[in-house]
């Protein structure tokens, strides 16, 4: 499916239809989706696609020479595995570019089933290395691997000489601190986590209330921030949440902040990568557009002139009024807290 | 009369903490006069810790095997550095002792030795274990989360052959990160630690603001702060088909819950296991509810 045109690909999500279609305006080389269920990370109320939005959106994308990927991401639960593969066959026969996967069990029957089906390796796969990589290209023949978001630039550069696959990482969007596909924190605290369910500190467990002025944000009764009054108040992911340790109340795991990488776009195009993910599926067509734009004119400006480029202000402007907290950050790849 | 069901081996984890060498040795010479059956040990947290280096590890694992023990050594369950990778292949190339996967790197450095996989290696349904068995996988660690009626259909699709282990005491790892939670909380850099981590022997407590347990930082670890308890579901989980069940290593009490699961396993009454001083008990996640609930029986 080497069709795209540009030595980088961008790579931008849908949660619907007008996203997709706002996305491939505003120059996505790709865009990424989800089934309406358990079997993709984003599995939101309202959110993802019938698979007659997804006829229309692969059609819309192909006519304009654009790739559609499709997320099953999340781990195949016992007893249940009819549904997953039910999600793979989906993929195959509605035109998915390329199936993104996570689970061993599920890979083996995709590459089994469909040997002409191309191969992602999900975030959610946890293959932080080159050996790990490389295990899942021999064993099911992978053709990429979407990178965790714990490390470095020079632990990435690695990666992209030492494996036989190609390399996607995240450009922009929300941050997990936390090793993708190995992080439980939102299952202990309220029975539904990424790897079960498809969710992380899901809606349906937060409630706000306010007293004396102050916001209280829960996840399933355990409080995950208090707002004083006048404080922006953000929604209550639970490792950005504040917490006390020592007595001392702070952002014990990690402020609500989004990656923000362009600055590094050069960079990641000299080392090999091959993709730029932007996160947010559960995101509204209206953010996909601008940050897709945004990205857009930055990697062909890194593209064109990479020894002279830098990111323009407005870009990160932009970029931050969508940022979590509007704070972002190079997150892991600058390693800031070494 | 209860019938009795096949008999369950005890396991104790891999020890997630940094106390000192001699505290460790002590904790390791007292598991091999126990009645714990399988010993894993290595350092699985971070690479910076060298109370024990490599190399302590591999000769404590020859006492342990010297006294009686089936020793398997635990490999790191997030690589990140190439010193880190290059330490997981060195500990795969050495063929004295079993290899616990915690990932799949590790899995190709076995290239089809028998191992056994982790409880962070995500095994959730029988395609996997399948493919486990088929990389040389001997026995499987159950993800945490997963609740005691989704096991038992795990359990009824797992391959002939493959054996099931699942922790049944001691604080659950929950998350892991690049970035180190201890020394961000004393505002120390992560390769300037001060080994601070030493002075916390169960991982240092995260509250909520209202100072309710919740969880524990243990260096690049977030665990559960109350500590699991499913002494009372051991006939069960054996009757379920589970073959192994695992202790993990707390400042005290692991004695007392593998004295436990031995008098349980040999029709003896058990007896109340307490964590340490402090912690709470929890047993959602078997129960399929949030992992941090306690359910305790009614019967």
């Amino acid at each position: 499916m080497e069709t795209s045109s540009h030595p980088l690909e961008l790579v931008a999500p849908a949660g619907s239809l007008a996203a997709l279609t706002a996305a491939l305006d505003a120059g996505a080389d790709t865009v990424y989706l989800g089934l309406r269920n358990a079997t993709n990370a984003r599995n939101f109320a309202g959110l993802n696609f019938s698979e007659n939005d997804i006829r229309l959106g692969v059609e819309l994308a192909h006519r304009r020479g654009r790739q559609v990927l499709f997320a099953v991401n999340t781990f195949v639960q016992a007893g249940r595995a009819a549904e997953w593969h039910a999600a793979v066959d989906a993929a195959h026969a509605l035109g998915a570019d390329a199936v993104i996967m996570a689970d061993p069990g599920l890979l083996a029957y995709a590459s089994d089933r469909y040997p002409d089906l191309r191969l992602h390796l999900s975030v959610q796969g946890s293959a932080t290395h080159a050996d790990a990589i490389e295990l899942m290209k021999e064993q099911f023949g992978i053709r990429r691997v979407v990178l965790p978001r714990v490390l470095t630039l020079s632990e990435v550069a690695r990666i992209c000489a030492n494996v036989s696959v190609e390399v996607e990482v995240f450009g922009f969007g929300s941050l997990c601190v936390m090793a993708e596909g190995r992080c439980l924190l939102s299952s202990y605290a309220t029975g539904d986590s990424p790897n079960n369910k498809g969710v992380c500190s899901p809606a349906h467990a937060v409630r706000w209330a306010e007293a004396n002025g102050r916001m209280d944000a829960r996840l399933s009764g355990i409080l995950i921030d208090r707002y004083e009054p006048g404080e922006p108040a953000a929604y209550p992911t639970l490792c950005k949440g504040r917490f006390q340790v020592d007595g001392r109340d702070d952002h014990a795991l990690e402020e609500p902040t989004s990656l923000n990488a362009i600055g590094l776009l050069p960079r990641l195009a000299q080392m090999g990568v091959r993709a730029i993910k932007i996160e947010g599926r559960q995101r509204s067509p209206a953010y996909v557009a601008q940050v897709v734009a945004t990205l857009r004119a930055a990697l062909d400006s890194a593209l064109a002139d990479p020894a002279r480029f830098a990111p323009l202000a407005k870009w990160n402007a932009l970029l931050a009024r969508h940022a979590e907290g509007s704070q972002v950050t190079q997150g892991a790849f600058e390693r800031p807290w070494k | 009369m209860e019938m009795n069901p096949k008999q369950y081996q005890i396991s104790v984890g891999p020890l997630l903490y940094y106390w000192t060498r001699r505290d460790t040795l002590d904790f390791y010479a007292a598991l091999a006069d126990g009645p714990a059956d399988i010993l894993y040990v290595g350092e699985t947290v971070c690479s910076r810790r060298h109370e024990l280096r490599a190399d302590d590890w591999r000769d404590l694992a020859h006492d342990l095997r010297a006294a009686g023990k089936t020793v398997v050594l635990s490999g790191r369950t997030l690589i990140e550095t190439g010193a880190e990778a290059s330490a997981l292949k060195k500990l795969c190339a050495q063929d004295d002792f079993m290899i616990e996967a915690g990932e799949l790197g590790a899995v190709r450095h076995l290239a089809g030795r028998p191992f056994v996989a982790g409880p962070h290696v995500n095994a959730y349904h029988g395609g996997t274990l399948q493919w486990l068995a088929q990389q040389g996988a001997m026995r499987f660690v159950a993800p945490l989360e997963m609740d005691g009626e989704t096991l038992a259909r795990l359990l009824q699709e797992r391959p002939v052959g493959l054996a099931a282990e699942t922790l049944v005491w001691g604080r659950m790892a929950l998350a892991f990160s690049a970035r180190c939670f201890t020394a961000r909380h004393f505002r120390l850099k992560k390769d300037e630690c001060g080994f601070r981590c030493i002075e916390h022997p169960d991982g240092l407590d995260m509250r909520t603001r209202e100072s309710r347990e919740f969880l524990s930082i243990n260096g690049i670890q977030v665990q559960s702060a109350a500590c699991l308890d499913l002494l009372a579901q051991a006939n069960e989980l054996a009757r379920m088909g589970v073959d192994v069940l695992r202790v993990n290593p707390q400042s005290a009490g692991t004695h007392e819950a593998i004295a436990a699961l031995d008098a349980i396993r040999h029709g003896q009454p058990a007896g109340t296991v307490l964590p340490p001083a402090g912690m709470g008990r929890c047993n959602g996640y078997y129960h399929g509810r949030s992992g941090i609930e306690l359910l305790e029986a009614t019967a």
